[in-house]
């Protein structure tokens, strides 16, 4: 038999009645300071004169932006702008995230090193970098950078095709011909291919309990398919590689001192911090997973991958997204170096338009939605992956 | 029994941690199929006594020899030593992020090379041995504490090992889950394994050892037939401890 | 029966092999191959990189803040001439040069309340009123205008003095709306709590940066036409703001850390929903989290820096103040290396205090 259905009485005794008039009050004085501010607002941009609306977007920017990954000139609109600036958001922000993530993970298991010497010098630099403020961190490299490097005459030539100056770091990059979709497949079919091998080992490893090697002809499998369809695509070797003249540098492809500033500052930066995260993860597995794994006769190698790691990645990877997050949103600081992401193009538009309020949304919903698709992925990532409980 | 060689002997053993002298020149032979209780008070040395024997510990002075390979630091005695002997930790170490079943046939498939269905029919025994066989597609924290150790020893079991080492097997579990694990290492015993087994548990000692031995301060006080032990126990010190936990 | 005669053993001291300066060498730098390798690459860097370090930062450095030597040594010797020379730029902004004893002193008040705080002694009922009682003070400090001081605007504040008051008020104004909106978050009643997620995600999915921007930008448009906001004001509530988020976050953490029981019981006990809050869960959870509120702190302390952006000198802005000077510009790095080393002290001091609070609390929570 179901349960009888609720009674509600309106009185103010009433548990049910209390709760729905806090709710009310609390909407309404939100609902009220938001009206009020609306208003002001309203009344205050009328009063100086500043229109709104974002059709300003479709207007020709009227100002240049000093590096991007597709060419921009001051007729494009503002839309285009803006979209310019998030790709050079994400440029810094991908590169800072792999480089982070390799420095990061190689400190992190420093600081549980048995040398004292490696677990020192990684203690010492986690302890340095996430003790100073990320924007000193930026002027000091920019600094470095802009005024202790020689001028682009006397560029430091440290390897064949590389040129680095006061104009930044100039490197040889394969030209892009058709023949490189080849390539491009190839590689793509080798990792399809790594894939079925893995599957092939397994099978295997299941049906006889031989292991046979996995790596070395997982590597194979890749190198062969890419060099093969490299050779389909017609082999193209064309390279653009930087040459020396007299008072520049030409050819190549060039990343500028700002672009080197940031990716350098929050790839250090940030290291420092996934560092931390790595050394929690590895340090939350109990020591009792380590006896009884000896105890049953594991090697180290075994006990790490089918022990150790599968229990650590759980509790490194919420907090390694968070710091993927946090890396993406401190590349906002771009604007006090002069490197063109999105909140210093907005910055600039919001000088030269006075839509402060638009500008501003712009920003804010861009880096949201990132934040909210990092969160839901994480959710999504946690609840696949939980360790089962009653 | 046929064999008269021990299967482990203790030759002088001491251990230190840092300066603590924690073994004090241990004289120990363990006969194969003998069943052996370990009792005494706390830090006398106990646990640490049966964690020399899979090289958990490192012994500092004396001679340890297991089924007749010395334990030093040579790598490949100690894994030939580990083979055949499984141990049963007082926090389980189930590895929670894996099936029960998943536990148990890790070893035998990436240790003992064993193919997948023969490992897993394998293991399905030894989970019925210790009666948890339904329990087979579960993770170890949907368990109970009683279920959790009785599929800790269902693992150690899966190498079919010679030699069985309990550290305090039922000290963290509530008093209702003592029984279903005593019961499990009594049928254990029945069966003719070698067991040593560190313990608080005198109704188990009774029933199903061979010998007791009585340590404290790091060294072997006493050792007798249960009976003897229990019941005219030689030393003071013995005396005073069984005082201590038999009147509670 | 006779008692057998048991004849106890002596502890003795460990065989020389395993203790020992010798032992320790080993087993901290040669145990195994991969970790001596390591040791002889890491000193074999260590010797190519400290050496000519060591002989730049010290050794051929000049001290006194003379431009002639300082430009001689450039290359080779450090000029912390620079720091003498500027030092009071960098340290107190735009001051007026001769009422610089005012901030000097507040600073002085506000870090010795601070040093206070984190001591136990110190942790009674009049700590919270005393911290009002000193920002008060120090207000009319730097402000003047009363008695006898020269009044000074706040645009001109700047330096050390800034990067405290902000770090310092911006967190004791976020600490009590963190609490309500943790509250807030975890309520029953669905629309508090879609109000407080709103809020926390909303600011939390965002840079700091854009928030100074939207406080500093329509902070102004959001008020009623003719009134002016002080720029100090402006970036005060957008920092505050920014930390509230944040700190909700750290104290819902605390309470969801809270066995149910302790509610349960409180409950069963007859006390309202403040009570409880009041009494029994705040006091417990705001324990459980003290070593995270302080890292918010040195968070927000760092994150202070950021005010240089929208034009407010606070010590990493006063910085680039002090060296637009053309005479002293090429001693930047000087001047950058002491600001960072200001700011390392404290933040360092600041996360050993946490570790100490852990460590203290957790102590405290374990049976005696």
């Amino acid at each position: 038999m179901a349960a009888p259905p609720k009674t509600r009485s309106w009185s103010w005794r009433s548990k049910a009645f209390r709760g729905v008039l806090y709710q009310v009050l609390v909407l309404g004085l939100v609902v009220a300071a938001a009206a009020y501010l609306f208003s002001n607002t309203l009344e205050n941009m009328r009063v100086r004169g500043i229109k709104s609306g974002f059709d300003f977007i479709t207007q020709p920017a009227g100002f240049a932006i000093g590096e991007s990954v597709v060419p921009f000139d001051s007729s494009e609109s503002y839309g285009k702008a803006f979209l310019v600036g998030l790709s050079n958001t994400f440029r810094v922000a991908i590169a800072g995230i792999v480089l982070a993530t390799v420095i990061g993970t190689l400190v992190g298991i420093g600081r549980l090193s048995r040398n004292l010497l490696v677990r020192s010098l990684s203690g010492a630099y986690v302890d340095l970098l996430r003790n100073v403020p990320l924007l000193l961190q930026l002027f000091i490299w920019y600094f470095v950078l802009t005024e202790m490097l020689p001028p682009i005459e006397e560029a430091l030539h440290p390897l064949p095709g590389l040129f680095f100056s006061k104009n930044g770091l100039q490197f040889p990059h394969p030209l892009w011909v058709p023949g490189h979709w080849g390539t491009l497949a190839g590689f793509v079919v080798g990792l399809i291919g790594v894939r079925g091998w893995a599957r092939w080992v397994q099978a295997r490893h299941d049906a006889t309990g031989q292991a046979p090697m996995f790596w070395l002809p997982a590597l194979a499998i890749v190198v062969l398919a890419t060099a093969v369809g490299w050779l389909l695509g017609g082999a193209p070797t064309g390279f653009d590689v930087p040459e020396k003249t007299e008072i520049n540098v030409v050819g190549g492809g060039a990343v500028t001192p700002e672009f080197l500033t940031v990716l350098l500052g929050l790839t250090i930066y940030t290291a420092a911090y996934i560092a931390e995260v790595v050394r929690a993860g590895i340090q939350s597995v109990p020591y009792g997973q380590h006896e009884a794994s000896v105890s049953l006769g594991l090697s180290r190698a075994k006990e790490l991958r089918l022990v150790q790691l599968p229990q650590a990645l759980r509790v490194i990877i919420p907090p390694m997204t968070n710091q993927y997050l946090n890396l993406t949103k401190n590349s906002s600081l771009a604007v006090a170096v002069g490197y063109p992401d999105l909140v210093s193009i907005s910055n600039t538009s919001l000088n030269q338009t006075g839509r402060a309020i638009e500008c501003i949304a712009i920003v804010m919903a861009c880096y949201l939605t990132l934040s909210l698709l990092t969160s839901a992925l994480m959710n999504w990532y946690n609840r696949r992956a939980a360790i089962r409980e009653r | 029994m046929a064999n008269d060689t021990p299967i482990i002997v203790f030759d002088n053993v001491s251990k230190w941690y840092g300066q603590f002298h924690v073994l004090r020149d241990i004289q120990l032979k363990v006969a194969k199929g003998e069943r052996i209780v370990i009792c005494g008070p706390s830090g006398s040395g106990k646990s640490t006594l049966i964690r020399c024997i899979n090289r958990l510990e490192e012994h500092q002075a004396g001679h340890l020899t297991v089924d007749g390979i010395e334990l030093t630091d040579d790598v490949k005695a100690v894994d030939a030593v580990r083979r055949n002997v499984g141990m049963v930790f007082q926090q389980f170490n189930l590895f929670p992020h894996l099936t029960v079943l998943e536990n148990l046939t890790l070893a035998p498939m990436w240790v003992g090379k064993m193919p997948k269905k023969e490992a897993e029919d394998k293991a399905m025994a030894q989970l019925q041995r210790v009666r948890i066989a339904e329990q087979a597609a579960k993770y170890p924290l949907q368990l109970s504490g009683g279920q959790q150790q009785r599929v800790a020893i269902a693992r150690a079991l899966c190498l079919t090992p010679k030699i069985m080492l309990f550290d305090e097997p039922t000290s963290a579990l509530d008093p209702e889950m003592i029984n279903e694990v005593l019961e499990v290492m009594v049928d254990l015993a029945k069966q003719g394994i070698t067991m040593l087994c560190v313990t608080h548990e005198m109704g188990f000692a009774r029933q199903a050892a061979d010998r007791v031995i009585f340590m404290d301060q790091g060294q072997i006080v006493e050792e007798n037939t249960p009976v003897e032990f229990f019941n005219h126990p030689k030393t003071d010190r013995a005396k005073d401890f069984l005082s201590k936990i038999l009147s509670h | 029966m006779s008692a057998v005669v048991f004849t106890p053993i002596a502890s003795r001291p460990p065989p020389v092999s395993a203790q020992g300066p010798l032992a320790w060498i080993k087993r901290n730098f040669f145990d195994g191959w991969l970790n001596s390798l390591s040791t002889v690459v890491t000193v074999l860097v260590l010797l190519w990189v400290i050496p000519p370090l060591f002989g730049w930062s010290v050794l051929h450095a000049v001290f006194a803040p003379d431009n002639a030597a300082c430009r001689a040594a450039h290359a080779h010797g450090a000029c912390w001439g620079v720091v003498v020379e500027k030092g009071r730029l960098i340290l107190f902004g735009r001051y007026p040069f001769e009422e610089q004893w005012r901030p000097m002193a507040a600073c002085a008040i506000l870090i010795a309340l601070l040093v206070a705080s984190c001591l136990r002694p110190f942790w009674k009922r009049w700590l919270a009123p005393l911290w009002l009682i000193v920002l008060a003070i120090c207000y009319v400090l730097m402000r003047g205008g009363v008695f006898g001081l020269t009044p000074v605007e706040t645009a001109r504040w700047g330096g050390f003095p800034l990067t405290m008051a902000l770090s310092v008020v911006s967190l004791a104004v976020a600490f009590p709306l963190a609490i309500l909106v943790a509250l807030g978050r975890s309520s029953k009643l669905p629309a508090i709590r879609a109000v407080c997620v709103l809020y926390v995600e909303l600011i939390r999915g965002v840079p700091l940066i854009s928030v100074l921007f939207m406080a500093s930008f329509m902070f102004p448009l959001f008020m009623p036409q003719g009134t002016t906001i002080d720029v100090l004001l402006r970036v005060l509530v957008g920092m505050t703001l920014f930390a509230a988020a944040y700190l909700a976050e750290v104290v819902r953490g605390g309470l969801q850390a809270l066995p149910k029981g302790q509610v349960e019981a409180a409950q069963a006990l007859g006390l309202t929903y403040w009570q409880t809050t009041r009494k029994i869960v705040l006091p417990q959870a705001l324990r459980l989290v003290v070593p995270a509120i302080v890292n918010s702190f040195i968070s927000t302390f760092k994150d202070t820096s950021l005010v240089t952006i929208v034009s407010l000198y606070d010590l990493t802005g006063a910085l680039q103040l002090a060296l637009g000077d053309a005479d002293w510009r090429k001693f930047f790095l000087e001047g950058q290396l002491f600001v960072a080393a200001v700011y390392f002290v404290f933040c360092f001091a600041l996360s050993r205090y946490s570790r100490w609070v852990e460590g203290y609390l957790n102590t405290g929570m374990r049976r005696q």
